[in-house]
């Protein structure tokens, strides 16, 4: 059920429970319970919305910034990772395999706000050897969702 | 100056949905549940195979029968999914659509004007009728009832059953029932279409859209195999209607005859869709299975906001249709289907486009998203509550 329930959520997490219930064809109270444990233990993390910020007036400047670092005797990379993430303008941080060993996300309002944050706070931890950024010109698809699509039914209206 | 037509395809009667098709074109902003196609584009990764082969310059016929790789992909799925076993080169026609296969396995067995006698089930898809009157058959119609869930039942089939009855057409997974035949549903009848030496077309176009237990094919009970014509396709299972690709299987006397009807008045079926279908087979169980869920969902929200608003249905698991009753409105289908689509610009076909006896009956498709069903849903209970 967690799985079935998951998948639905993920696509839509404003469906209301007693629709969610409807569609899973289970009860209310069991899809309920599942959704509040998930929650406490952690499987579900939160319920955010994905916005096109591109159509708005608010200006936006996402960056993508490959870190290299040296990992620390003991701790391997999670201390360092822990340094970048408790900034509130990093979205995530990710351990990468390959090239390099941090992917870390960035949101700010103007390129100046971003390449600031990357020479002045990313660039000086010790651990830090290099960084390499990337300025996002255009979001085509994001969290599996194409953000410039213009959905039409195309069929026709009655068919056999 | 002669006549220039045939008796026989100007006595054909227009199809029954072709009327509510003109009305419903002409009003754009009408909500339509009353399509029989997926609403899902065919995964990205069948179009692109599709793509890639044209890149590739694989625009030539293919041997009559399909593309060989394609007909041992078909073998192989029937084998995992029906668990029956036919021969990629003798018994396997891939075809421009489930439809030409009808029409090919009904003109390879029936002698025409001899009076020999196709049993179809009605409500069913509206092919079948026409297509065994024009193959020279005379259709018998076999009326499925509501309370047997349209259900063929060995009462019904036995009694249908002359002489001269040659072929019954099994329509299941059931356009517009939305009803299926299970496993002990088919073992009742078998015996019968042994008994009598019946053959079986048996369109299996919905295979994949099953909601309670796996599908059974009448081909993979004892003795049946070799009486049946196997329909299946790609349309309903990948949401590739447009493609026109579907496939008959069955033994190899009777399929070597439709080849060469196949041969003569379609050559092939389109490459570009049969090189996608191959990567539809290989590879798209997760998208099948990924779509039957989302159906599934909107299946069980249909059959709870009817049962919210008091619309008798009886609850069907296959398909992607439910066929509701209007019966206690006193009102014909297409007086409440008129009525609905004027007052509340919902669009919904009556059960009698699918034969006399789904009068009294709608077909509403859920091959749409759950917002559309919610708005459509709402529409309804209120054309419903002002007629309580």
């Amino acid at each position: 059920m967690r799985e079935r329930i998951l998948a639905i959520i993920e696509k839509n997490s404003r469906i209301d429970l007693k629709e969610l219930a409807i569609i899973m064809g289970e009860p209310e109270i069991e899809v309920a319970n599942e959704l509040k444990a998930m929650e406490e233990s952690g499987i579900i993390c939160g319920y955010h919305t994905l916005i096109d910020w591109e159509k708005t007036s608010i200006e936006k400047v996402t960056a993508l910034i490959e870190v290299r670092v040296t990992p620390q005797r003991g701790q391997g990379f999670d201390n360092i990772a822990e340094r970048i993430y408790k900034y509130p303008e990093v979205n995530s941080v990710y351990l990468i395999s390959g090239g390099y060993d941090l992917l870390v996300t960035l949101e700010g309002k103007t390129l100046k706000e971003v390449s600031g944050f990357v020479t002045d706070k990313l660039s000086t931890l010790e651990t830090v050897m290099s960084t390499a950024t990337h300025f996002i010109l255009k979001k085509y698809k994001d969290h599996g969702t194409i953000l410039h699509k213009d959905e039409v039914d195309e069929r026709m209206k009655v068919t056999p | 100056m002669r006549d220039p037509l045939a008796k026989q395809v100007v006595n054909l009667k227009p199809s029954g949905i072709r009327k509510f098709f003109d009305l419903v074109a002409e009003m754009p902003d009408a909500i339509s549940l009353g399509v029989g196609e997926p609403d899902f584009d065919t995964p990205w990764h069948i179009r692109d195979e599709g793509i890639y082969s044209l890149e590739k310059g694989r625009t030539f016929y293919t041997s009559n029968s399909g593309l060989m790789e394609l007909r041992t992909e078909i073998c192989n799925y029937l084998q995992r999914r029906i668990g029956v076993s036919y021969k990629p080169k003798e018994e396997v026609l891939v075809t421009v659509g489930g439809s030409e296969a009808i029409d090919l396995a009904l003109r390879a067995m029936i002698n025409p004007g001899e009076g020999e006698e196709v049993l179809i089930p009605q409500p069913s898809y509206v092919s079948y009728e026409p297509c065994a009157i024009l193959a020279g058959a005379k259709p018998v119609i076999i009326e499925l009832k509501a309370e047997n869930e349209f259900r063929l039942t060995a009462a019904e089939l036995e009694e249908a059953i002359t002489e001269k009855t040659k072929i019954l057409v099994l329509p299941f997974p059931n356009n517009p029932t939305g009803a299926i035949m299970a496993r002990e549903d088919l073992e009742a009848i078998a015996p019968l279409i042994e008994k009598h030496d019946l053959f079986v077309i048996s369109d299996e176009i919905y295979s994949e859209l099953t909601y309670s237990d796996e599908h059974v094919s009448i081909a993979s009970l004892p003795g049946m195999r070799d009486r049946t014509i196997l329909i299946n396709g790609f349309s309903k299972a990948y949401a590739m209607t447009g493609w026109r690709l579907g496939y008959a299987c069955g033994p190899q006397n009777i399929l070597s005859q439709m080849t060469k009807i196949h041969q003569f008045a379609i050559m092939c079926a389109p490459t570009t869709s049969q090189y996608a279908a191959i990567e539809a087979l290989k590879n798209g169980d997760a998208d099948v299975a990924e779509m039957r869920e989302a159906y599934n969902q909107r299946r069980r929200f249909l059959m709870h906001s009817f049962k919210e608003m008091g619309l008798p249905c009886f609850e069907p698991f296959g398909a992607f249709y439910v066929f509701p009753c209007i019966q206690k409105f006193g009102m014909t289908s297409e007086e409440f289907a008129m009525e609905l689509l004027k007052e509340e610009e919902v669009a919904v076909v009556p059960g009698t486009a699918f034969g006399d006896c789904g009068e009294g009956f709608l077909r509403i498709s859920y091959a749409y998203s759950l917002e559309n069903l919610k708005i459509a849903m709402e529409r309804i209970a209120r054309f419903i509550e002002k007629r309580g």
